[in-house]
């Protein structure tokens, strides 16, 4: 009873479901009634309650990546650019994929545990019952607090992973502030940005729409809660990694 | 008068194997109060969720003031349930609000403005006795006031059908007493419509044996005697997913089934 859908017809009827309610949330986003207080609600919990998680973590991935590439690039004599090798590794894969995990482990958790005990207490269908759809008082706000806010929080993430590179540049290295600032401004093109963007709109949504159908799935009390937040973390990461290589397939087949 | 404002014709249910309702017709007419009874498990919260669209039973229709929604879809079913006020069995209150906000949640929905939802919701709050626990949060609140403040949220759009489920259990005399007078009051007083979900014989009879008055500036209460007979309660009773009563309190009592002997004991 407790396992994860494994048959290939649960699998596909999972996804149906999945999508079904993406259209429904993308649907009704351009419909009245606007929660904009839930809209802001979610955007403050998704962006400023990440911030100083995205922050830790870009700084760190960013000092840590600095040090790697500079041993590699010692090897072939061209140490001069480190700079521009952890910009264009943070910006195009490093920035969106941490930020977005480490997001669909902080938010992605959080919305699947309220919406499954809000769904086991009855509280859906008291909403329902006042004459609210869930979908556009709790799932649409969720899907544009992490869309909108996964590309902040990933500039948050590249800047500080640029910011950790230099401290490990200037104070491990020894190499310049000037020339490694230099090179990693040089070394990112306007599609590194923009594919450094696209990405984590397309996990936010992700995420939020994952951990929605999970939690709003949930069955079997307050274990099936836990059980809901689980798979919302594991499902979302997962797909997170998988979106990101055919994301960066097309985006590298269009920046020919 | 002549048309129901509920009915249901032969609906079933399953839930996974097993069917919860199995062929369950009934219609409750303007002004009526139907209480269900029947053992734990038995379907009473099903019928409600049916009634209500939250859920859609697998064969049968439903019908609420002459319209048939068993089909409706969540969009059509909202001026459907804005005619209906449910009270569920576990109070359902939204956790993350405060009562005020609780209480007023479908006034926010319809774009009431503000100084009318306050005044709306002390007066609701004030029927059930509940004005000084405006700013709590419901974690604050013990399980007679949860029941109450659900009451007082339910009564707000002034529905003119109410769905009671089980909304005395487990609370102390007085406090079930209070919430039996409001909802004879708004039987008798306000002609709701009423269903009542409940396993509690004792508030089952006092429903059918007591009657409200307005006498100008208070509501009094009474007891049907020998010469008086309520004539708009009736009982609806549940085993293994089919009616096996339905009737007034007077028929109820003088059964001969061996079930409902037992249930009644
Ligand atoms: N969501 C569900 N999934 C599976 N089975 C369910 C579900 N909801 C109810 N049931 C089953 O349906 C039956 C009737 O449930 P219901 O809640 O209507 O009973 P009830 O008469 O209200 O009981 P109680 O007096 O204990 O509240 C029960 O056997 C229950 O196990
Ligand atoms: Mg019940």
């Amino acid at each position: 009873m407790t396992k994860m859908p494994v048959s290939p017809k649960a699998a596909v009827k999972e996804v149906q479901d999945v999508s079904s309610l993406a259209a429904k949330a993308f649907a009704s986003m351009f419909r009245r009634p606007f929660y904009v207080r839930d809209i802001l609600t979610q955007m403050d919990i998704v962006g400023v309650g990440s911030l100083t998680v995205v922050m830790l973590t870009g700084f760190f991935t960013g000092a840590v990546l600095t040090l790697q590439s500079s041993k590699t690039l010692t090897t072939f004599g061209a140490v001069a650019f480190t700079g521009q090798l952890v910009a264009v590794s943070l910006v195009r894969e490093l920035g969106p994929v941490l930020t977005s995990l480490m997001i669909a482990g902080r938010v992605g958790s959080g919305i699947a545990s309220e919406l499954g005990s809000m769904l086991v207490t009855e509280q859906i269908n008291a909403m329902r019952a006042l004459g609210t759809d869930p979908i556009k008082k709790l799932v649409v706000p969720r899907l544009l607090a992490t869309t909108s806010m996964l590309p902040v929080a990933t500039v948050m993430a590249d800047a500080m992973g640029i910011i950790g590179g230099l401290f490990t540049s200037v104070f491990v290295l020894r190499i310049s502030a000037n020339l490694y600032l230099a090179r990693a401004w040089n070394g990112l093109s306007y599609m590194d940005l923009f594919g450094g963007l696209l990405k984590p709109i397309v996990f936010g949504a992700t995420v939020a729409i994952v951990s929605c159908h999970c939690g709003l799935r949930t069955y079997g009390g307050t274990q099936g809660v836990g059980r809901s937040t689980t798979q919302a973390v594991v499902v979302s990461s997962i797909l997170i990694i998988i979106f990101n290589l055919f994301l960066t397939r097309l985006i590298l087949v269009y920046t020919r | 008068m002549t048309e129901p404002i509920l009915e249901m014709k032969n609906v079933v249910k399953y839930y996974g194997d097993t069917a919860v309702l199995n062929g369950i017709s009934f219609s409750v007419f303007r002004g009526e109060t139907k209480i269900i009874i029947g053992a734990s498990g038995s379907g009473k919260s099903t019928i409600l969720k049916l009634i209500m669209g939250l859920d859609k039973p697998d064969a049968g229709r439903i019908f609420v003031e002459g319209e048939d929604i068993t089909k409706f879809n969540e969009r059509q079913l909202v001026s459907v349930r804005q005619k209906i006020g449910m009270v569920f069995q576990e109070s359902a209150l939204f956790d993350s609000l405060p009562v005020r906000e609780n209480v007023a949640y479908r006034l926010y929905e319809l774009g009431v403005d503000e100084d009318e939802i306050d005044a709306k919701v002390r007066q609701s709050l004030g029927f059930v006795g509940l004005e000084e626990a405006i700013d709590k949060m419901p974690a604050e609140l013990s399980g007679g006031m949860k029941r109450r403040v659900a009451l007082a949220r339910a009564l707000i759009g002034e529905p003119e059908i109410m769905l009671y489920d089980e909304p005395t259990a487990g609370l102390d005399p007085v406090t079930s007493k209070k919430i039996n007078e409001l909802i004879i009051t708004l039987r008798d007083i306000k002609s709701v419509t009423g269903v009542f979900v409940t396993h509690r014989m004792r508030d089952a009879f006092t429903l059918a044996t007591e009657y409200a008055t307005n006498g100008g500036r208070q509501i009094s209460f009474h007891t049907e005697d020998n010469f008086l007979c309520i004539a708009n309660t009736r009982f609806l009773m549940l085993r293994d997913g089919a009616i096996i009563f339905e009737g007034p309190d007077e028929v109820l009592r003088r059964s001969k089934d061996e079930y409902i002997k037992r249930f009644l004991a």
